[in-house]
């Protein structure tokens, strides 16, 4: 303790000397009003940093929303589309498949039925529909009888189903027929239930096919 | 020459001529060959190079024409010198066969006739080479015709082939059932025809856009388009000149047109059928008269006119109301009768309708038989039938009512037997 001595008594005349310093106004110094100044100047700053960033912000928030606006918009008119899309290409689908309906014959007739002059009817907008479409109407026969003879009957019901057509006001130009007899027949059978498939007219599009309109 | 069966000489001199080669001088002596008989011909043991094979074929072929009855036992001893000729007509012969090789590529054959005890023909045959190949096949079918003649008088058709339809194209086999083949280069063809000359033929083609008929020269291979711009042309049929080819043609129903071979003529037509189906033309022999396939009644019916299609009248028909159909209409190369397929009882049958009595013969009732086609014999004829499963070829002998299977394998169908092949008598 002794040893300390000499160093409290520095210690305390310092802060004697300090004390007894006398005091000036704080406002009025260069320093503090210099310090104030910055201060403000910083604040200012601060302020319209802030205020930057709160607008970047705003910005980006409002970028986002419009852009996921626009992705929605584009789901939406993309899922519209696809949609109609669909909706076309079910429609065109259905046309084919009431083109390519086949009507069907009595044994060795050639004679149309009503059922066949009902499925030849539905046929005829679509033809109308599509004023470039040329088609092939194909004969067919069951595998009794002549297999000559056959040929000459599929061409007999080809050209039935042909002549119905044009009677209705397609032009005669725009369907082609051909007999393929018995040569090609679509149920394998030697029984009713597979011979009365096969005496039919089958109805291809030739022409047109790639673009068809639905009536 | 032609063997008699019947005796008409005494059998003193039968007796005197017994083991001698030639008959006795100023006597008539001989046999008669009657329609429904079948004279015994054994056939000689032979030696030589292809000598089982000749004789087999001999054989055989004899056999398929139903008119004799043929003895050739397996084996046996190759004779030497003159032939007992009593031995033989013990065996129930009525002539004897002896087919020799010289070794030089080519076959001598006797006929010996028993009644009379003398060899009645004899000639030499060259047989082309390689041996066994089909021009030697067909070399040994001529000879069979050959003896077939000289035994009955009607030359055989062994010597012939039949174009058919497998796998949608067409084929060719040898009357026996050999050599079974495709015809080279043809695409999907349909109902083919011979001409008389045996060595071009006829056919329907059959195409996605219709059919057409084409018409081919088997030795040069030149094909050439004979059909109009019909949509559907089918059935030819060359006329026995060989001077036009008939076929039918139409958009809407089918009408039977004729087209000269020659000249500037075009082609003409004999049917007028207004949107009814007229088709498979077939001549008479001589070629002025026409049966064909019609519908204009509302049902199939073979109808029958002048070859200009003057006179059509019905040719089939049974009692009123009757809605059966027939086809296939084959004149038979004599004239006299027409065959065809026949609806009896729901199944096709094949008949024949002999032309002086409008009489009509069913030759067929197991199974489904169809569509023939006459030998030049006037005596078989080809047909469909799927009597063995599946649709294949059999022959018919249409006096004794014996068939035989031709084709086997994939289905063969529409058979057109054609002549006699060039070279044969």
């Amino acid at each position: 303790m002794r040893r300390h001595l000499p160093r409290l008594a520095l210690v305390a005349f310092s802060l004697l000397t300090v004390a007894c310093v006398p005091k000036k106004d704080p406002s009025t110094s260069p320093e503090a009003l210099a310090a104030a100044a910055k201060a403000k100047a910083d604040s200012v700053a601060a302020a319209q940093v802030e205020a930057a960033r709160v607008a970047e912000a705003a910005r980006a928030e409002a970028a986002a929303k419009a852009e996921a606006a626009a992705k929605a918009a584009i789901a939406k008119a993309t899922a519209d589309s696809v949609a109609r899309a669909e909706v076309i290409a079910r429609a065109i689908t259905a046309t084919r498949s009431t083109f390519a309906e086949m009507i069907f014959f009595d044994y060795d007739r050639a004679e149309l039925t009503t059922e066949s002059r009902e499925t030849l009817e539905a046929k005829l907008p679509i033809l109308r529909a599509n004023a470039g479409m040329r088609i092939r109407i194909a004969g067919h026969t069951d595998e009794r009888g002549s297999d000559e003879y056959n040929l000459a009957l599929g061409q007999r019901r080809a050209a039935a189903a042909k002549r119905y057509l044009v009677s209705q006001g397609i032009d005669e130009s725009r369907i082609d027929v051909v007999s393929f007899g018995e040569e090609r027949p679509m149920v394998e059978g030697a029984d009713e239930s597979a011979w009365s498939q096969n005496r039919r007219d089958e109805f291809e599009i030739v022409v047109g096919g790639d673009a068809l309109r639905v009536p | 020459m032609r063997l008699r069966p019947f005796l008409v000489v005494s059998s003193v001199v039968l007796s005197a001529a017994l083991g001698a080669q030639e008959p006795a001088p100023g006597v008539r002596i001989g046999l008669t060959y009657a329609p429904g008989t079948r004279p015994g011909v054994y056939i000689l043991p032979m030696r030589g190079a292809g000598a089982d094979s000749v004789r087999g074929i001999v054989a055989r072929d004899l056999d398929h024409g139903d008119r004799v009855a043929v003895i050739a036992p397996e084996g046996g001893v190759v004779p030497s010198g003159p032939l007992n000729y009593a031995l033989y007509q013990r065996l129930g012969a009525a002539a004897v066969l002896q087919m020799t090789m010289p070794g030089d590529g080519s076959l001598q054959v006797a006929l010996h006739e028993l009644v009379s005890s003398t060899v009645r023909n004899s000639q030499r045959f060259v047989l082309p080479q390689p041996a066994f190949g089909p021009g030697w096949r067909l070399a040994v079918h001529r000879v069979a015709d050959e003896v077939e003649r000289w035994v009955t008088g009607q030359q055989g058709v062994a010597a012939t082939r039949v174009l058919f339809v497998r796998g949608g194209t067409l084929w060719q086999v040898d009357a026996d059932g050999e050599n079974a083949m495709p015809v080279p280069g043809v695409g999907a063809a349909l109902g083919p025809a011979w001409h008389p000359n045996g060595s071009t033929i006829a056919w329907t083609e059959l195409g996605d856009a219709g059919s057409r008929i084409l018409m081919r020269d088997l030795t040069s291979g030149r094909t050439a388009v004979m059909s109009g711009r019909a949509a559907a042309n089918l059935s030819p049929a060359f006329a026995p000149d060989g001077a036009q080819l008939a076929y039918a043609a139409g958009n809407d129903g089918t009408d039977i047109v004729v087209r000269p071979l020659a000249g500037d003529d075009g082609a003409y037509a004999i049917t007028a059928g207004r949107g009814s189906t007229n088709a498979q033309p077939t001549f008479s022999p001589d070629g002025r008269r026409v049966a064909f396939t019609t519908s204009r009644l509302g049902r199939n019916e073979i109808y029958i006119s002048d070859s200009d299609g003057a006179n059509p009248e019905l040719l089939t028909t049974s009692g009123f109301g009757d809605q059966l159909y027939r086809s296939d209409p084959s004149w038979s190369p004599d004239g006299r009768t027409v065959a065809f397929s026949t609806q009896i009882e729901g199944r096709f049958q094949v008949a024949t309708i002999a032309l002086r009595d409008r009489s009509v013969k069913q030759h067929t009732s197991e199974g489904i038989n169809e569509d023939p086609s006459w030998a030049p014999d006037a005596r078989h004829l080809v047909f469909t039938s799927n009597r063995g499963g599946s649709r294949q070829l059999w022959v018919l002998d249409t006096e004794s009512g014996r068939m035989r299977q031709l084709t086997r394998g994939s289905v063969a169908r529409m058979a057109a037997w054609g002549p006699r092949l060039p070279g044969a008598r």
